[in-house]
């Protein structure tokens, strides 16, 4: 009978968010100190809206977990910050979002600047079919940002010791990165995205293809990162969310239903669909 | 208890049966192509390598220094008349023939490029000359044709153009041991001519490699470039989908249209001139551009979108991701497309025909703007000729032209190879 109750009231709460066009976030959207703010973003892929009147900050230093039910558009919010949306034809983003106070979808924001400066974690390791070394250097040297090659070097061992495979790769850098395991390949991405030194960088379930202990190793390197990077992760897993993360976005059916400071919606969330979700109880 | 198990249990016979019986078709299939290759390349070689050796014979020709005006110089020996000297050693050899009938026989058993080869030879070696000595003269296609055992000496004579007496000569050369087969280099390094004897692939070699040359040049850039930007940065609307159609329809267009369209717009229109391999290589260009556009396109769509993100990721701009990342994962795949259009256009004979390709010349071609024929034309050209001789130049011709489909594809499957760093 309880169950009952509960996924009444699920249908109730639900019913509030996705068929009121005028539904507000609850908690606070605004971070302390913003790296990057979103007002108002709509995003469509033809015909159909996938993402609704998100407003949210992404604060400096601080890690933000977006969680919520697969296909609420969390990676499709993901892919509007720094603009990887302009690749699918059918997507058409509006709304106001602002790098340091930059719009990013204005004509003068150059969009090669604004990927260097905004860097992405993909969910499936996607390292380039060259050898471990050039992975990481590609964008340092694409951007021009070494002028000699013990510069570059310098930035390579940097980045990878940053991403925690310095010790695993430092003597096979010139071996296929596509040769590394898993976990590593993702360690890698990491590595290439950080040696660019990017003021934010975006990941996308970065965790979902490898195991507990390649897991607990990148969200340990998140936690470094985070004295350096502003950081906003897509993820599936509440605990990931809870352990990285300092805030928290809760996505449901293309509507930002609640933002707040992690441990406040894991302990004490406002709205019942955030419960619902983190509890278990639905999703 | 299990009945899933039995029940699955039961159908695995049939099962297995049908892949054994499909792994049997695919055999049977693969088995009935070798079959059909074999029967090719078996009567191409029995009929055509006969044609690598050609049959000289040995005259003792009379050069003292009287057929040159007295005095043997480069000039003399140039303006000497061979023709002559080189019947007159034949009447020598033979002094019972006479007649004008059986003269003009007796002549005929040389080459009359022999004497042309003679002034080369004393060029070369003035030092030869000086009195009677024996030089081994390229024999006519009759006497080839005869001393490879393709003509009957029992048949009727009506029905040899080789008559008895001729026969009787050759048959006294050869007691002598003045009959020899040698490698028959003129075919490697002779253009075309009337004469069997003579007559060589290199100028059409030459002009397939120019046509080929200017075909690629043309068809591979523009059909990779245009692969990139349709596949790439051309946005999906109604204009591009009526473009990828034509495309495909374009690849299906019988190849003697690309000619005629050649002959109306390079030839007629642009004036260029005619039976020349630039012309030849810009109509096979057209012909060639569908399918290795289609193949380029479908190779980079074969590189996985991840790489693309990758790079888009750390801020590659579209140029530099299509550069630096696909292009190179998608290069072995467009270099397959790009060998089956260079096959194809090594083996195209309709279009050339139709722009002039076609014509007898004897010069070999040095640049894409001198007339030329192409391999394919010139197969096509001598399967048409009636003498004996030039049965066994046509199969030597495919052979050639077999020989240099299977290096060209050799070699760009190395090329694959090394450039297939999938890692
Ligand atoms: N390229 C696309 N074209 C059309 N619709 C898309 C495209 N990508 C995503 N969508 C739609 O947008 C909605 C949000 O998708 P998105 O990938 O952002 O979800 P998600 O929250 O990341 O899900 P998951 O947790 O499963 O990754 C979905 O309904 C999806 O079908
Ligand atoms: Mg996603």
């Amino acid at each position: 009978m309880n169950q009952e109750a509960s996924n009444s009231t699920s249908s109730l709460l639900e019913k509030d968010v996705v068929d009121n066009p005028d539904f507000v976030t609850v908690g606070t959207i605004t971070a302390d100190d913003a790296a990057m703010t979103c007002r108002n973003v709509d995003v469509h892929y033809g015909d159909k809206q996938a993402i609704y009147n998100v407003s949210v900050d992404i604060g400096r230093n601080e890690v933000i977990a977006m969680i919520g039910p697969s296909g609420c558009g969390k990676s499709t919010f993901l892919r509007c910050l720094n603009r990887m949306n302009d690749t699918i034809d059918i997507c058409r983003v509006s709304g106001d979002i602002r790098l340091e106070g930059e719009d990013i979808y204005d004509r003068a924001m150059d969009i090669v600047l604004l990927r260097a400066r905004v860097g992405m974690v993909f969910q499936k390791p996607n390292p380039f079919p060259k050898s471990v070394y050039d992975n990481v250097a590609y964008g340092v040297r694409l951007h021009g940002l070494t002028k000699t090659r013990a510069e570059l070097d310098e930035v390579v061992e940097k980045s990878l010791k940053k991403a925690g495979l310095w010790n695993e790769v430092s003597d096979r850098l010139d071996k296929p990165g596509t040769g590394l395991s898993g976990g590593q390949q993702q360690r890698l991405c990491i590595a290439r995205a950080i040696a660019i030194s990017p003021e934010v960088i975006l990941m996308d379930e970065p965790c979902s293809a490898l195991d507990p202990i390649a897991t607990a190793k990148i969200e340990e390197l998140i936690d470094e990162l985070r004295e350096q990077y502003s950081i906003a992760i897509v993820t599936h897993s509440m605990q990931q969310a809870a352990r990285v993360s300092q805030r928290t976005a809760y996505f449901h059916l293309g509507k930002l239903v609640e933002v707040g400071p992690t441990d406040d919606i894991f302990t004490k969330p406002t709205h019942g669909l955030t419960e619902g979700y983190i509890t278990g109880r639905f999703g | 208890m299990s009945t899933s198990r039995q029940l699955v249990q039961k159908t695995l016979g049939k099962r297995y049966a049908r892949e054994r019986r499909f792994r049997w078709y695919g055999a049977l299939s693969i088995l009935v192509g070798i079959l059909f290759l074999g029967f090719l390349l078996v009567t191409t070689v029995s009929n055509g390598y006969k044609a690598f050796v050609q049959t000289y014979v040995q005259i003792d020709v009379d050069l003292s220094a009287a057929q040159f005006g007295g005095e043997i110089t480069p000039e003399s020996i140039a303006a000497a008349n061979f023709d002559g000297i080189i019947k007159d050693s034949l009447r020598n050899a033979f002094p019972e023939v006479s007649g004008r009938t059986d003269r003009r026989a007796l002549y005929g058993l040389v080459s009359n490029g022999a004497q042309y080869d003679l002034r080369e030879m004393l060029l070369e070696d003035p030092s030869l000359a000086g009195g009677v000595t024996p030089v081994w003269l390229l024999a006519d296609d009759e006497v080839d044709v005869f001393m490879k055992g393709r003509i009957d000496r029992n048949e009727p004579e009506a029905n040899r153009r080789l008559k008895d007496n001729a026969i009787g000569w050759i048959d006294q050369w050869v007691d002598e041991g003045r009959v020899e087969k040698r490698f028959n280099e003129p075919f490697f390094t002779n253009g075309d001519s009337r004469e069997p004897e003579q007559a060589g692939i290199f100028g059409a070699i030459m002009g397939s490699f120019f046509t080929i040359a200017v075909c690629m040049l043309l068809a591979f850039p523009i059909g990779v470039a245009a692969a990139i930007y349709l596949q790439e940065f051309a946005p999906k609307n109604r204009i591009t989908d009526i473009i990828e159609v034509n495309i495909n329809n374009l690849a299906a267009v019988p190849s003697i249209i690309f000619g005629l369209l050649g002959l109306a717009i390079f030839l007629n229109a642009f004036g260029l001139p005619r039976s020349v391999p630039l012309v030849g290589g810009m109509v096979l260009s057209l012909m060639t551009l569908p399918t290795i556009i289609i193949s380029s396109r479908a190779a980079l769509a074969a590189v996985p979108p991840s790489i693309r993100e990758a790079a888009l990721g750390v801020g590659a701009s579209p140029i530099q991701t299509v550069l630096h990342h696909v292009l190179p994962l998608a290069m072995p795949g467009m270099l397959t497309g790009s060998i089956i259009g260079l096959a194809q256009a090594l083996g195209e004979t309709a279009p050339l025909l139709v722009i002039g390709m076609v014509a007898f010349i004897v010069d070999v071609p040095t640049s894409p703007l001198d007339p030329g024929t192409a391999l394919p034309v010139q197969i096509y050209l001598w399967s048409d000729s009636p003498e004996r001789a030039f049965v066994e130049r046509t199969s030597a011709a495919i052979m050639v032209l077999l020989m240099f489909l299977v290096a060209i594809n050799g070699f760009i499957v190395l090329l694959r190879k090394k450039l297939e760093r999938r890692w």
